[in-house]
């Protein structure tokens, strides 16, 4: 017997929350024309549909340069984090005395020292990356480390029984167990490093030619102009959307076969 | 003919390795940071191509005894001989171990977990590749190279772990409770599966195997072993040492007499060594 279409678990991944989102930008739509809510208070959806039709090209252009931040400081995030990670897993001294600073680079926020950043470094497309990078890196240093170190105790009794190597226990034991570990902190990562694109230009708030979405969205504060805000913002949040469902993807060609996080 | 453990004691001055001991544990103690001991003076030899059960309750220092003969724990005094040798790398013995989980790495297929100890040795896949399918052939999973341990039953993993530890052709097959985690029906069967395997490697006029078989279960030692050692927990002693003399092991085996005897026999022992309080588990 086939099963309807809405019974289809894939389907109805893609529908049931179109239709959410649907139902929210129709009451959203409602509500605005119901209580004739000001344009420069909250716009329309279809308002911000017609902005993102006029403004595209425009906030297209400042969108490739925040794209090319974050993809520099995820680049840089990834191969920095896994360095460290193997680094740390070494030993144990190693590891305590430095993680504790990779916390701090976790926990200063990056809205505070953005500014001496742009200070000391010259070229804005370099502080900027630098900025972002600090944001991104420590979930791929933490996921990582985590994931170098849980290794099934009994497959390690076997390596050693065996008269494996450190290099064959790293490359056949710990990196493949470390994977999912690795692939979750890109996750959260690749998130981070679009925020920390966006705020880094916040402050920084460097215009002209190299500017990006963060630069636009303040400008359309300045000009109370919110429909193209709100524009920005549909940009941003879609470029997060894609860049979290790309390493869902990688994770899921990458552990498809063995891992349970990724099994049907 | 039943030897008692007193009279091995009275053996000591000839306790040493001779030519056919290939594991020898002397006056070996374990003692814990936390204060549990572990293990308390026991000597134990393993003869090359025994088939010996090391049987007991919990915590009686069976599996540390195992993990030393293993080269993965030290003692805390005493000593243990590799074929006279202090340590198993210097005495060229080969010793292989199955866990008490099949512990199979789940990111490959079964023909290269299998091929995971050749290829930490560095064999070349030409010469490796035949050894692994001989492997799975002798424990019943020819066709299964190419599945991922996932797709496999609890038993089906259990024979790649053990295919896995016979590839490399060992003198020495450790194994710590490898089948407590399998339903009764899949544990009889590996267990007659796994007497057979260990009669065809003795029987021919190659390498000898020998076989350490950690278990708490009475009658699979009986089933399996040449001879069971039995032990006992607080501190962690051996209190029996007996042999099983019948020859074939089959299900009229389990059926017989004699198993039935040995048995009740070991079962007697057990409750005395254990001043009337056993705790099963």
């Amino acid at each position: 017997m086939k099963t309807p279409l809405i019974q289809n678990p894939k389907v109805m991944k893609i529908v049931a929350p179109a239709l959410v989102g649907l139902f929210l930008l129709v009451t959203w739509q409602v509500l605005c024309m119901a209580f004739k809510v000001p344009i420069y208070l909250v716009p329309k959806p279809t308002d911000v549909a017609t902005t993102l039709w006029t403004d595209g090209p425009s906030l297209l252009g400042a969108l490739a340069v925040t794209l090319k931040i974050t993809f520099l400081a995820f680049g840089m995030a990834v191969v920095l984090g896994v360095i460290a990670a193997f680094l740390f897993v070494q030993s144990r001294v190693i590891e305590t005395s430095l993680f504790p600073y990779a916390i701090l680079l976790q926990v200063t926020p990056v809205v505070a020292i953005a500014p001496l950043i742009i200070i000391w470094v010259k070229d804005p497309t370099i502080a900027l990356v630098f900025c972002a990078t600090l944001v991104a890196l420590f979930p791929i240093i933490s996921n990582t480390v985590l994931g170098l170190r849980s290794v099934n105790p009994g497959l390690l009794n076997l390596f050693r029984l065996n008269g494996a190597t450190r290099w064959q226990t790293l490359v056949r034991l710990r990196i493949p167990s470390a994977l999912p570990y690795f692939f979750g902190g890109l996750r959260i990562s690749s998130g981070l490093a679009l925020i920390g694109a966006v705020v880094a230009e916040f402050v920084a708030g460097t215009g002209g030619t190299g500017a990006g979405l963060a630069y636009q969205i303040m400008q359309a504060g300045f000009q109370i102009n919110i429909p193209r805000l709100f524009a920005a913002l549909v940009l941003i949040s879609l470029t997060g959307i894609l860049l979290f469902s790309l390493m869902a993807w990688l994770a899921r060609i990458s552990l498809a076969h063995w891992h349970e996080s990724e099994m049907a | 003919m039943l030897m008692k453990y007193s009279e091995i004691e009275e053996d000591v001055a000839s306790f040493a390795a001779d030519a056919d001991t290939v594991l020898l544990a002397n006056r070996v103690e374990k003692t814990y940071p936390n204060g549990t001991h572990a293990l308390d003076e026991v000597r134990l030899r393993i003869q090359r191509g025994d088939f010996v059960s090391l049987l007991g309750p919990s915590g009686c220092g069976k599996s540390t005894l195992l993990k030393m003969y293993a080269g993965l724990e030290a003692p805390s005094h005493g000593h243990l001989r590799w074929l006279g040798a202090d340590s198993p790398a210097k005495s060229g013995l080969k010793i292989a171990m199955v866990f008490q989980e099949a512990t199979l790495m789940p990111w490959a297929n079964i023909a290269t977990n299998v091929r995971l100890p050749l290829d930490l040795a560095g064999v070349p896949k030409a010469e490796s590749e035949p050894r692994v399918q001989r492997a799975l052939e002798a424990v019943g999973l020819g066709k299964f190279g190419a599945s991922y341990p996932r797709e496999l039953s609890g038993g089906m993993q259990m024979r790649a772990s053990i295919a896995r530890a016979l590839v490399t052709e060992p003198d020495v097959l450790l194994m710590d409770e490898p089948f407590g985690a399998l339903d009764e029906f899949t544990r009889n069967r590996l267990d007659a599966d796994l007497r057979a395997l260990w009669s065809q490697r003795n029987a021919g006029g190659g390498k000898p195997l020998a076989v350490v078989f950690v278990t708490h279960s009475i009658y699979e030692a009986v089933f399996l072993s040449s001879r069971v050692v039995m032990m006992a927990a607080r501190p962690g002693r051996i209190v029996a040492d007996l042999p099983i003399p019948e020859p074939v092991r089959d299900d009229e085996f389990r059926l017989s007499m004699a198993f039935n005897e040995h048995c009740r026999d070991l079962s007697a022992r057990l409750l005395a060594a254990s001043g009337g309080e056993l705790e099963h588990d």
